[in-house]
Parts: C-alpha cells; sequence; structure tokens
C-alpha cells in the first residue's frame, strides 16, 4: 500500500511536483505516466525518503517509509538502474545489498538466475554493463528483501520486447500475490499493457487517474468513410467535435451509436466506426501533459 | 528470463529488525575493498608500505635503522593513502550514485555516515599493524643487534595510530563536505601546502603550529610529543577533522540524494 497526500515539491525555485495525491492498494499495478521531467522521479525519491516534501506526505505501508525499521525487506526500490558503482561487480553489488538488509546470500543467486543474467555476466562490472543488462540487475535489486512493495522508475527503460513481457508477467504474478505495485513510464505502451490503474502526470500535477476503463470512457470513435467531405459535413450538423486522424479518418468525440446515427442522418456510407480505444487514450495523454498554460517550462523539460 | 517461476512469497506477518551498527560497518568495510579502485588503492598501500622500508633499511648505517627512525617512512604511504579512501568512501555514494541504493535501504542517513567513521578507524588501525609489522621486521633485519633498535617503540606506535585514524577521519570528513572525490582530494593535499605558504608571513607565526597540520600532526610517528605539542595537535584536529566532519554530517542529512 502507497498513499500519497498533497505532496509538493520545489527544487531550484521552481514547483516539480504540486499537490500530488493518490493512493496504490495491494494486488494492483499501478501505472504512473508522463512525460520526462514531469515530476515521476522527483515524486518516487520523495517515496522512499531520499527527498523531503516541502509540503504533504507519502506512507508506505500505513507509516513513513524511514520508519520501517528494515525497508529493503519490505519496499523494492528501482529508481535508477544505472545508479551502481561501476568497479563492482554484478554478484558484489547484489551482495553488499542482501548484507545491508541480512538476507542469505543465495538469494542473491536465486534472483540473478530469475532476471537472466548468468555467470559470466554477474562476475563483470557493472561498468561494462548494457543498459538492459544494469535493468536486469535493477529488477534483482528490488526483489532481493522478498519485499511487498515494488518502487519502479521507468523499468522497461532498455529492455528488449521479450525483456518488457518477462517483466509484466513477473509483476502480474507479484502483484496477484498481494504485492503493490508503482511503475513508472514515459511512454503509454508499456504501463497500458501491464497496469490495473494509470496515473497521467504533467508539469508537476495529477492530470487524470484512474482503470484504464475509466480513462477511456468518452475519449471518442474512429471514424472512416470513402466521402470524408460528406462525414465532416454530417457530423458537423449534428453537432459534433470531430479532429483529423491517420489516414481517411476522423476522431469524433462521441460514443459509436451517436456518431452512426449522425452519418445515417446524412447519408453517409462508412467504411469504419470503432471506438477510439488506446488512440483516444493516447490523445489524451498527449493533451494533459503537453499543453500546460500555466507552466509552459515544465512541459518536456529534462528529467 | 523466461522463468516465470519467481521466488516471491509475500508474507506481511514478518518482523524485519533494524541492520544492527555492526552490519553496517561491516558492510562499509566490504565497500572499501569490493570495487576496483578500492581493492587497488589498499594494495598500493601495503606494497609502498614495504617499498618505503626496504629502501630506508637499505640507506644509511645501521645506527640509523631503529624502529623509530624507519617508522616515519614505513607510515607515509598509509598517511597519503588513508585520508583518500576515507574520501572516497563518502564520495563514491555520489559520483557513483549509490548513495540511491545506500540510503533507501538505511534512512537514517547518520547511521550510514557512524557506520563509514567506524569503519574508517578499523581500516587505519588493520593499516597500521601491517605497516609497524613491516617496519619491524625491516628493524630486526636491518638494525640487528644496535642498542636502542626498538626505543620509544610503544609511545611512537601510539601516536602513529592518532594520526593514521585522524587523518583518514579527516578524508571522509573532506568527502562529507565536498560530496566530489577530486574536489575533496585536491582540497585535501592543496589546503595544508597553501596553508604552509600563508602561514610563513610574519604575522600568522605564533599561529602557524597551532593550525598547520604539517607542523602538528608530523611529528606524531618521528619523536615522542611533549603536552604543548599535543595541545597543537589536537587543536588543529578539531578545526581539520571535527569542523568539516560536523559540517558535513549536516551536509549529508539534509541533502536530497538525487541521481
Amino acid at each position: 500500500m502507497i498513499e500519497t497526500q498533497a505532496l509538493t515539491k520545489q527544487l531550484g525555485g521552481r514547483t516539480v511536483v504540486s499537490d500530488v495525491s493518490f493512493r496504490c492498494e495491494p494486488g494492483t499495478i499501478t501505472g504512473f505516466l508522463g512525460p520526462n521531467g514531469a515530476g515521476k522521479t522527483t515524486t518516487m525519491r520523495m517515496l522512499v525518503g531520499l527527498s523531503e516534501p516541502d509540503a504533504g506526505e507519502a506512507r508506505i505501508l500505513g507509516g513513513r517509509y524511514r520508519d520501517l525499521p528494515n525497508p529493503g525487506r519490505r519496499v523494492g526500490v528501482l529508481l535508477d538502474a544505472s545508479a551502481q558503482h561501476a568497479g563492482r561487480r554484478g554478484r558484489e553489488a547484489l551482495a553488499v545489498s542482501a548484507h545491508t538488509m541480512g538476507v542469505p546470500g543465495r538469494r542473491v543467486d536465486e534472483l540473478l538466475e530469475l532476471v537472466g543474467l548468468d555467470e559470466a555476466a554477474a562476475r563483470r562490472r557493472v561498468g561494462q554493463y548494457s543498459l538492459g543488462m544494469r535493468q536486469r540487475l535493477g529488477f534483482a535489486h528490488a526483489l532481493l528483501g522478498d519485499p511487498e512493495v515494488l518502487i519502479l522508475d521507468e523499468p522497461a527503460n532498455g529492455l528488449d520486447p521479450e525483456g518488457m513481457r518477462w517483466m509484466r508477467g513477473l509483476l502480474r504474478t507479484f502483484a496477484d500475490r498481494g504485492g503493490t505495485v508503482l511503475l513508472s513510464s514515459h511512454l503509454l505502451a508499456e504501463v497500458e499493457a501491464v497496469a490495473d490503474r494509470m496515473m497521467i502526470i504533467g508539469g508537476g500535477r495529477i492530470r487524470a487517474q484512474g482503470t484504464r476503463d475509466e480513462l477511456l470512457t468518452g475519449s471518442g470513435t474512429i471514424v472512416e468513410a470513402d466521402d470524408l467531405a460528406a462525414l465532416d459535413a454530417a457530423l458537423h450538423r449534428a453537432g459534433l467535435e470531430l479532429h483529423p486522424a491517420d489516414g481517411e479518418r476522423r476522431l469524433v468525440e462521441a460514443e459509436p451509436d451517436v456518431v452512426a446515427r449522425a452519418a445515417m442522418t446524412g447519408g453517409v456510407v462508412l467504411r469504419r466506426l470503432a471506438p477510439a480505444d488506446g488512440a483516444g487514450l493516447e490523445r489524451l495523454f498527449f493533451e494533459l501533459t503537453t499543453t500546460d498554460p500555466t507552466h509552459p517550462e515544465l512541459a518536456g523539460a529534462p528529467a | 528470463m523466461s522463468t516465470l517461476t519467481a521466488p516471491i512469497s509475500i508474507d506481511v506477518s514478518r518482523v524485519h529488525a533494524r541492520p544492527g551498527l555492526g552490519r553496517l560497518v561491516a558492510v562499509e568495510l566490504r565497500k572499501m575493498v569490493d570495487t576496483r579502485a578500492g581493492f587497488w588503492l589498499q594494495v598500493a598501500t601495503v606494497v609502498l608500505t614495504v617499498v618505503a622500508v626496504t629502501v630506508s633499511a637499505f640507506v644509511g648505517d645501521a645506527a640509523d635503522h631503529t624502529f623509530a627512525a624507519m617508522l616515519d617512512a614505513g607510515v607515509k604511504p598509509a598517511a597519503v593513502l588513508l585520508p583518500v579512501a576515507g574520501i572516497l568512501l563518502v564520495t563514491s555514494e555520489w559520483s557513483q550514485r549509490t548513495g540511491m541504493i545506500t540510503f533507501a535501504l538505511v534512512p537514517m542517513r547518520s547511521r550510514v555516515l557512524g557506520a563509514k567513521l567506524v569503519a574508517s578507524l578499523i581500516l587505519s588501525m588493520a593499516m597500521l599493524a601491517m605497516a609497524v609489522s613491516v617496519v619491524a621486521a625491516g628493524a630486526l633485519i636491518a638494525s640487528h643487534g644496535v642498542d636502542g633498535t626498538w626505543i620509544d617503540a610503544a609511545p611512537l606506535i601510539g601516536q602513529t595510530a592518532v594520526y593514521l585514524g585522524g587523518g583518514m577521519l579527516t578524508g571522509v570528513a573532506f568527502g562529507a563536505v565536498l560530496l566530489a572525490s577530486a574536489p575533496a582530494i585536491v582540497t585535501l593535499f592543496a589546503l595544508p601546502i597553501a596553508w604552509t605558504g600563508i602561514a610563513t608571513l610574519s604575522v600568522f607565526a605564533d599561529a602557524a603550529p597551532w593550525l598547520d597540520t604539517r607542523l602538528s600532526l608530523g611529528p606524531m610517528p618521528q619523536e615522542v610529543m611533549d603536552a604543548t605539542q599535543w595541545a597543537h595537535a589536537g587543536t588543529s584536529l578539531v578545526i581539520w577533522m571535527l569542523l568539516p566532519l560536523l559540517l558535513g554530517t549536516w551536509r549529508i542529512t539534509r541533502r536530497e540524494i538525487a541521481g
């Protein structure tokens, strides 16, 4: 269980995280979506006590993270897979943390095997690792203490499609056994495929949050017709908002049945009529995160 | 990567004890030798000690090869390299960004710093034992049968313990203040030289022995110090070790741990 109340943080004179409140329940995977620099990493750092909020509070497993006696055994954290000593061998990097949290050494080998780092890779120094290997090592590190909560910042970064599928399976299993997962990404597709709930953050504020279905409701209909001009005219007459979409299509801000009725009234033959689904969520994500009239400088700023 | 039989089990009823200081100290000692840089730094200290003692054993007469005469040369490598190990012990948490892991596992940062200080003292005492053994072996061979080979050995070893321990803690303190390896190392070695330059001005002539660590701490492995010398040493350790340590602790416990 992760809970935040109006988390707010200023860094270098600008508000990086503003009034962020959310809740991640056990047994669920929550996707934390937003462009780079939106405040995802800062929020996650505040969750685990690496950064002190200016206002608001974060609670994990019912209390403050820093009050957990041995946090590594309850909360698995992957904030930056590259944050490892370049001169330390892969196995040793895990062993140091296992030593700190009092986890038996054989757990290190179990996890190296689980994430697919073989003996040769485990013996290499982390400085020689590819991004994908670091990400796997970071996963092993997060799971080392057999935690109940996972907090993962951009975990899919650097993973190949097979690795991504593997990660999704792992997170699903973890959540199905009662674990709580919060993972961030700047790519909608990565989160959409695995998250039960999603939060979209832009310019330091939560722009939308809910289940996948809740976020999709009312996101529109994709419609395709041979005579696009006639379609546009019919939709205008019905008073519907429409946007050009990929190819010879229109994205209409209405449910499919409303669009179909408008087309019939206008005598337009439709070739395709479908709920916008992912495309709509993508537009929502794009719109919610890229335009921020009050803080235009925050959009798209580097993390 | 295909294994989905993940060894994940969730048992909320577990009670996990806070990692004890002993364990944190052991982890910090481990971190000083388990990286490439850390490992070779310790190897270099031992090798240079052997070289320094061997060279001083061959220069001069047997009378110049007493324990006391060779101790100064024998502890020089440790005196220079231990502070560097102390600096890296702190700054690598920032430069290598392992602080994100260390301080997530042990959120009370002062405990981590305390463990680093204790680990530093343990390593300096291990290096003291190493240097004293090498010097003793050198004295045994090169100064065999000479009167006074072992004169003042015990008090000099005691003073050298303070010399090496204080030096390494000063390194930790400089690392904690600057949180970056290169500036800390440069400052630690350049500042005393710059200070010696300033201290030659007649205005500072009276203050110099109290503040210049080369004057105040330098005699420790060389001669049995009197009360005034101890007062000089204590004063300069407060200024160069204790104050930076307090400042560094304040900085580390408050600073954002960023990537």
